[in-house]
């Protein structure tokens, strides 16, 4: 297929996908500012979505104070954050438009109605019900994963698809989860208190997987056993390690041959996923492991863009 | 005030057979149900994304062009006779623009003046001796017909670049079909639905290697540009590829598109963009539209570009008066359809007859379209007549006059009354080893009360189009 078609389907599905998880960050920070009542806390629990989005000076540059109202408009409505949910799903609506011959009807309807949509949404509408709006775009988010399964002729079309998809949710589930090491809590003594253990539990409930937690753990939540579940589960969607084993397996059999560089590299981040565990990821720091897993995301991604979207022309003749 | 041809009723008032059908059901519907319809209608379009863009409105403004319920009806056997004078007009313009590219017959016979085609910006110098396929230039060809106040249809302008609008006639028709097929069943409406088919069997036909298989793409500026929902929806119908310039790459002549798995040949390519910008190294030098080298492959017979290249000095409206002159010269025959009056303002008697006139006349640029940038004299006021006539004085040989002309019209729902409202229609040819073409076209409506401006980025509509045998 046109490497251009392949860049447009990886990248509406990236979009789809990241505005999907920026309102899960927001819904995971409404959360836990819901359990504070001090404002100096609360201006550094806000800080958090800015900081794992990479978006602090940028929202410096627009708005004064940091709190919910201003961090939500930042993050869910702002047409001039290209991170913004609004952008993203602009961006997805974008990049479906020029491939539409590749998509189904309904998977360009289901793109296309989200956009139309949110043109409709006020700030109002956003803070009168912030969790009814990320549910919206959460449902959204669902409604064209469902559709694309449904519907979709399984092709390399389908497979850019799910490379973009499942490389951004990787991203995402990492940045969710360090979230966690931006939210300072008030004091040390809170450590493994109430507090602390709410924390954790917004962390679960904003990737779903609360209840599987529960399921897989039979306990109270621990730090250590959401990171693993979160980091090193091979059996959770939303997990790093089921995300880069959709990500190795597409890039094989997309491969243009078997000693290809991104295959090397994605098959190295999947290995360092299948081989770890969680104390020694404790050990060096899990912030640090984060950090280190986002930039090797980002090789790959590069890699992907050098291999397929931007090769060179060389004829064989 | 000037008698219009109205499409639906006589001069005594009663209704045209071959809309009585119609009407009929029409009247025999609830009120509400056209209101319910056209609402309907307004969301399908919009939630397809059925949308155009609008030059000077911000990049990303998309709107739809307003669609009317009631179709514009034109009797088989009138059709029949419109068909046979539109494929008459495209073969003279094909065979005019072999020979100006070649030898040049109708200027040395005297014809037309040589320095109106050779002196005139849309004479491509580079197309000269260059051969193409079949000798045809212009394989997608849009013919603009209005009908006057004596019944009689003219020819008002000739497309032969990159007309646009296909894409609704099929869209509206599918959108009829949709809301009443009951009114399908009835009667027997000439299909549309099959135009896809007949392009690609049109662009496989002028493909240069003998190949059963020919790879055809479809070339679009992109997705701002305001006809990309045709682009694709046309790409996506004939199952081909929608490519970009930055798509395409050319090598020892020979064109390529990038694909994920490696470079992949490309025989024909549908190009929706204009001459200027198909290759930076021999047009437009910023233009990033095209691949550069694409001229020069062409040139070496390994691609073919369609509609080919240099086709605008057939369309341009200098050249126009001259097409029932090339019917005469090189087919021997009178044409079945006539031309609307024009007086070229580079012609002296012309100019003084035209700025005596004025307020009567349509002033075209000879290189405008879309609307933009004409006058037209009953419906504007002495200032802009002034401002207009200082133009024209700057550069008489740019433009030409025409009456007003008195364009039909059909009943057309506003606020949910039938008002006439004046039209055109667009019929799409399509040359190849045939010619070969689909009963009606793209019906355009000018929705404001009086106005003569049916193109959509003026505020015009659009209507089904029914060929009806009875």
């Amino acid at each position: 297929m046109l490497s251009r078609t392949a860049s447009n389907l990886y990248w509406m599905a990236r979009f789809v996908e990241r505005a999907e998880n920026t309102a899960r960050v927001l819904d995971v920070a409404y959360r836990m500012s819901l359990v504070n009542r001090d404002p100096e806390v609360a201006e550094r629990e806000w800080f958090a979505p800015l900081h794992i989005t990479g978006t602090v000076f940028p929202f410096q540059g627009h708005y004064s104070t940091v709190n919910a109202h201003s961090v939500l408009t930042f993050m869910a409505l702002d047409r001039d954050n290209p991170t913004s949910i609004i952008a993203c799903a602009q961006q997805a609506r974008d990049n479906a438009r020029a491939v539409r011959v590749h998509l189904t009807t309904e998977m360009w309807e289901v793109i296309n109605g989200t956009w139309l949509e949110l043109q409709r949404f006020s700030e109002r509408d956003l803070h009168n019900k912030p969790s009814a709006f990320f549910e919206w775009v959460k449902e959204r988010s669902h409604l064209f994963r469902g559709v694309t399964s449904g519907t979709m002729h399984r092709s390399e079309a389908s497979q850019f698809l799910r490379l973009g998809s499942s490389l951004e949710r990787a991203d995402n589930t990492a940045r969710i989860l360090d979230v966690k090491y931006h939210v300072v809590l008030p004091s040390l003594d809170d450590v493994g208190r109430a507090v602390d253990y709410y924390h954790w539990g917004a962390v679960l409930r904003s990737v779903s997987a609360f209840e599987t937690y529960k399921r897989v753990y039979r306990d109270v939540i621990s730090p250590m056993k959401v990171a693993e579940l979160l980091l090193l589960r091979e059996d959770f969607p939303r997990s790093l390690q089921y995300c880069m084993a959709d990500v190795y397996s597409i890039i094989e059999q997309l491969a243009p041959e078997p000693r290809a560089e991104v295959l090397r590299m994605a098959d190295e981040i999947y290995s360092r996923l299948r081989f770890g565990r969680v104390e020694q990821i404790f050990e060096g720091g899990l912030h640090e492991y984060l950090i280190d897993f986002l930039s090797r995301v980002n090789d790959v991604a590069g890699e992907i863009h050098n291999t397929y979207f931007r090769a060179p022309v060389i004829l064989d003749e | 005030m000037k008698a219009f041809f109205n499409e639906m009723y006589q001069t005594d008032g009663a209704v045209r057979p071959h809309y009585s059908a119609l009407l009929d059901w029409f009247d025999s519907q609830p009120p509400e149900r056209i209101a319910q319809d056209r609402h309907a209608a307004d969301l399908l379009f919009r939630k397809v994304g059925i949308t155009f863009a609008v030059y000077g409105e911000g990049a990303s403004t998309e709107r739809l062009i307003p669609f009317d319920m009631l179709p514009h009806v034109i009797e088989g056997q009138q059709w029949d006779r419109l068909a046979l004078g539109l494929k008459q007009r495209v073969v003279a313009l094909n065979r005019f623009l072999h020979d100006i590219y070649h030898d040049q017959e109708i200027l040395r016979a005297g014809k037309l003046p040589t320095d109106l085609v050779t002196g005139n910006s849309q004479f491509r110098a580079e197309m000269v001796g260059v051969d193409v396929p079949l000798d045809i230039y212009s394989h997608v060809a849009g013919i603009d017909l209005v009908r006057a106040g004596d019944g009689q249809h003219y020819v008002l302008e000739d497309n032969l670049r990159t007309p646009s609008g296909v894409s609704y006639m099929l869209e509206n028709r599918r959108m009829m079909m949709r809301l009443y097929p009951e009114l399908f069943a009835q009667q027997s409406i000439r299909p549309v639905e099959h135009y896809p088919d007949l392009l690609l069997d049109t662009l496989r036909s002028v493909s240069p290697r003998g190949n059963e298989d020919p790879t055809i793409v479809m070339l679009t500026p992109g997705i701002y540009n305001s006809a990309y929902f045709e682009h694709a929806f046309l790409a996506q119908q004939m199952g081909i590829e929608l490519v970009e310039g930055q798509d395409l790459v050319v090598q020892d002549r020979t064109v390529y598109m990038r694909t994920t798995r490696g470079p992949k040949r490309v025989d024909v390519i549908y190009r929706r963009i204009d001459d200027d910008f198909l290759d930076p190294s021999v047009f437009r030098p910023d233009s990033v539209l095209g691949p550069a080298g694409l001229f020069d492959a062409y040139v070496a017979g390994n691609v073919t570009l369609s509609n080919a290249v240099g086709t605008g000095i057939a369309d341009d409206k200098s050249i126009y008066p001259f097409v029932p002159e090339m019917i005469r010269f090189y087919l021997g025959e009178e044409p079945i359809l006539p031309n609307v009056q024009t007086w070229l303002l580079r012609r002296p008697d012309d100019l003084a007859y035209a700025l005596e006139h004025l307020p009567e006349l349509v002033v075209k640029e000879t290189q405008g379209s879309g609307g933009y940038g004409m006058l037209i004299g009953p419906a504007s006021t002495k200032a802009e007549i002034e401002a207009y006539r200082r133009r024209i004085l700057d550069a008489p040989e740019r433009f030409i006059a025409q009456p007003t002309l008195e364009l039909s019209v059909v009943p057309t729902y506003v606020d949910d009354e039938r008002k006439p409202r004046h039209i055109d229609l667009r019929p799409f040819l399509l040359c190849g080893k045939k010619i070969q073409l689909v009963a009606g076209g793209l019906t355009r409506v000018a929705m404001k009360q009086d106005s003569l401006v049916v193109n959509s980025s003026q505020g015009g509509g659009v209507k089904d189009t029914w060929v009806l045998d009875q």
